[in-house]
């Protein structure tokens, strides 16, 4: 195939956290608190996380990957932070690549909610895919089946 | 299927899903099967365009085509829309389990 092409998508994930907005702001703001739910935990170890948490700043996250085809890849995220509202929302843009190849470009908002003493977490992104990227080493760390999605399509 | 094939599957799917007349095609489609000539009305375009358009979708695995009698009919592959739905999904599950960490860490420091 010589023609590129790119697929859009949008997806939402709302959570409910028992902690404050400011509590939950602080693990998103904080470079440690971060780290430890962001970057670490995946198969794979993390080779760098840097965080400049402010408008304009940037967030670069390199992972090795551990298992699968592409054990030994550099999967890296570069963010740059476009609004900041302290306990109430983060915006930013991040690409993803795989190797040397981009596979994503996407702009995500998380929005922060009291909800009584916790709060409700509305992550949006809105990512552009690459051609060429299939994926695989996310498949590979044994992601979420289909099968729910394509039930729902069958169904349709 | 093997990960380069697999690539090749992905790349003919975005590819296929990347025109705007074919993703109309497939919206269509998924409301049930159609004949090639019905298909070709309300998209405003010549019927030789959309059988153009169908060969795309048809080596895509989006779509499949069967002759019967004198009509082409045209169905929807649910199959092939899965390889582009699985790697939004595997985006969406990479958050999730990003969420489910942060969780448990807001939880730890409540004790």
């Amino acid at each position: 195939m010589t023609q590129g092409c790119v697929t859009h998508s949008t997806f939402i994930i709302e959570r409910n956290l028992a902690s404050s907005p400011e509590r939950v702001f602080a693990a998103w703001s904080d470079p440690v608190q971060k780290r430890r739910w962001y970057a670490e935990g995946e198969r794979g170890s993390v080779e760098a996380h840097h965080l400049d948490f402010r408008v304009g700043g940037s967030e670069h996250t390199t992972t090795i990957i551990g298992g699968g085809p592409f054990k030994g890849t550099a999967l890296t995220n570069d963010s740059v932070y476009l609004d900041i509202v302290p306990n109430q929302r983060i915006v930013f843009a991040y690409t993803m690549t795989l190797g040397e190849k981009r596979i994503s470009a996407s702009q995500a908002t998380v929005e922060f909610l009291a909800d009584g003493k916790g709060t409700i977490m509305a992550f949006t992104e809105q990512s552009a895919f690459f051609e060429g990227a299939d994926g695989a080493e996310m498949r590979e760390q044994g992601w979420k089946s289909l099968v729910g999605q394509l039930e729902k399509f069958l169904a349709r | 299927m093997s990960v380069s094939s697999q690539q090749v599957a992905v790349n003919r799917v975005f590819h296929a899903l990347g025109d705007p007349t074919r993703r109309a095609i497939v919206e269509q489609l998924s409301a049930g099967p159609v004949s090639v000539s019905r298909l070709a009305v309300p998209l405003r375009i010549t019927l030789a365009a959309v059988v153009q358009h169908l060969q795309v979708l048809e080596e895509s695995g989006l779509v499949q085509t069967e002759k019967i009698g004198r009509v082409r009919t045209c169905r929807i592959e649910p199959k092939g829309l899965s390889v582009a739905e699985k790697w939004i999904n595997d985006r969406r599950a990479f958050w999730e389990r990003r969420f489910d960490r942060l969780g448990k860490m807001l939880e730890e420091d409540q004790k």
